[in-house]
């Protein structure tokens, strides 16, 4: 007996939207319990001092200033890096053996578990070149690890822009590199800002490799030497090792609102890249 | 007549297809010379040799000469970017950049290092106006060239490419997606243009080539069948293919 169409287009259409909901409900049930265990501890002055007592009392204003840095530090290393792949890749060379052994490996370096790049951190950057448990070490290990969602995301955004842009381009006297730079890449640059926005969440998410590699120091990081944590490791440490719970969800308060932020700002500059360039 | 482009025996294979077979052309200075022909006739790939946007294309051989004002334009020493400068190309579909209306035809004039504001406005305001655009756009320069239709957008790329001051304006059927009030601004446009410009216009339209230009070829398999002022191509060709093509008989 065939079932009626009609009966199971509804029954798919309704199994469907269910999975998107229970998908978005199961993030706004999380925001929500952080916020409930949250919000009590948390207050302006809880992120503009620094902890007392292992953070059992006061604030987290290093850890917050450790994320910032770490992340910044990453990004900063990572996208010339891996938008130049991404570049060359789209750009710059044709299909062969050698895109293909490089795309290979950026798959491989994107399947590798972070803990995996912390103690690849921890051997060559903090005890071969005797960088030590520092935010230059921590910010080293991150770019490598981010380095995979940067090249991919940007060498899908540069394929997406039309071919016929670049003849234009072309046409009107350009070089390759002014085409690239001119039309390319801004045609490109939101989906290159996800990337760059997704390998953030990472950086700033990111426990094991940090703590392998940057140390767990409570105090505010003063060079690229030196020792810091950021709000995950904070957070890690606080819940772990049975220091305080509060403080912890209350971390993880910031933590959690300030990636909303980055991503509410990254929505808004992108709106902005879009209006000037169409 | 004052030549400005020469082809000697040129000859473009992609790979075994022969694109182009030979063709020996001479075009005149200050004129319009339309190419038509079928599709696959060649006269899309002789354009693209022109302005060497042939570049772009894998597996290509060419053979025979090509020169612009005496001077070979097909060898690797050829500065490329400095001949795209002299000979300024119209697509057959419009092609504005993702940007304002001004940005798009500053873009060619800002690239050879031209940035004051006034040189700029200048060159904008001129080139809009011969065109025939400036009229229709010009309280609204900084709008987006993506909002103008898609008539005003062809002119805005020819508008594009006057900004580029070039010697030679390819046209590879810019009328092709076009209304009959637009394309007559396209032809009017040029019409204006030839006294300062060598234009070649590449039409599948026997009618508008018939209307604008001042010489007329017609290729066909890759061939070029017969070359003359358009006035003899159209009344009296030499050609039996000629006529057969003009009257719609093949094609």
């Amino acid at each position: 007996m065939r079932v009626n169409p009609r009966f199971t287009d509804a029954l798919v259409r309704h199994f469907l939207n269910l999975q998107a909901y229970f998908t978005v409900g199961l993030l706004v049930v999380i925001v929500f319990i952080i916020f409930i265990k949250g919000i009590s501890n948390c207050s302006l002055s809880f992120m503009l001092t620094y902890p007392e007592d292992m953070g059992r009392h006061g604030g987290i204003f290093p850890a917050i200033m450790g994320t910032v840095f770490l992340a910044a530090l990453s990004i900063v290393f990572a996208t010339p890096l891996g938008l130049g792949t991404a570049i060359y890749l789209t750009e710059y060379t044709r299909e062969s053996r050698l895109t293909t052994i490089i795309r290979f490996g950026v798959e491989s370096l994107a399947g590798i578990p972070s803990i995996i790049y912390g103690l690849f951190g921890f051997i060559f950057f903090v005890i071969k070149l005797g960088m030590g448990w520092s935010l230059l070490s921590g910010a080293l290990t991150m770019t490598i690890m981010i380095l995979p969602t940067i090249i991919r995301t940007s060498e899908e955004a540069i394929k997406a822009v039309p071919r016929n842009l670049r003849i234009v381009s072309h046409s009107l006297g350009a070089t390759k590199w002014e085409t690239t730079v001119k039309v390319v890449l801004p045609s490109a640059a939101p989906g290159i800002l996800t990337g760059i926005m997704l390998s953030i969440g990472r950086a700033v998410g990111e426990t094991a490799a940090v703590i392998f590699t940057m140390g767990s120091s409570l105090r505010l990081p003063a060079s690229l030497m030196d020792s810091g944590r950021t709000m995950a490791v904070h957070f890690y440490i606080l819940a772990r090792e049975g220091i305080s719970m509060e403080k912890a969800y209350a971390t993880a308060l910031v933590l959690v609102v300030s990636i909303l932020a980055i991503n509410i700002l990254a929505y808004y500059t992108m709106n902005r890249v879009i209006a000037k360039y169409s | 007549m004052n030549v400005k482009i020469r082809t000697e025996k040129l000859t473009v294979r992609f790979g075994n297809n022969e694109a182009l077979k030979g063709v020996d052309l001479d075009v005149c200075k200050n004129s319009i010379t339309g190419f038509m022909g079928p599709a696959g006739s060649g006269k899309s790939t002789l354009i693209s040799l022109i302005n060497r946007m042939i570049d772009f294309e894998d597996g290509v051989r060419i053979e025979g000469g090509l020169s612009i004002d005496g001077e070979d334009i097909l060898g690797t020493s050829v500065d490329v970017v400095g001949l795209r400068r002299r000979v300024g190309t119209v697509f057959a579909v419009p092609l504005p950049l993702p940007r304002s209306i001004f940005e798009n035809i500053a873009y060619g004039p800002r690239l050879k290092g031209i940035n004051k504001k006034s040189d700029l406005d200048d060159i904008v305001e001129e080139s809009l106006k011969k065109a025939v655009l400036w009229s229709e756009v010009c309280d609204r320069l900084h709008v987006s060239a993506l909002k103008l239709s898609g008539g005003q957008q062809q002119r805005l790329c020819l508008a594009r490419t006057l900004a580029l001051r070039p010697e030679i304006i390819l046209l590879d059927e810019p009328c092709s997606g076009l209304d009959p009030i637009s394309t007559a601004k396209i032809e009017e446009a040029l019409n204006e243009l030839k006294k300062d410009y060598t234009i070649i216009l590449v039409s599948n339209n026997t009618k508008q080539i018939a209307r604008a230009c001042d010489f007329a070829a017609f290729f066909y398999m890759g061939t070029l069948v017969e070359f003359d002022q358009t006035e003899k191509i159209f009344t009296n060709p030499r050609v039996k293919q000629t006529e057969d093509y003009i009257q719609g008989k093949f094609g």
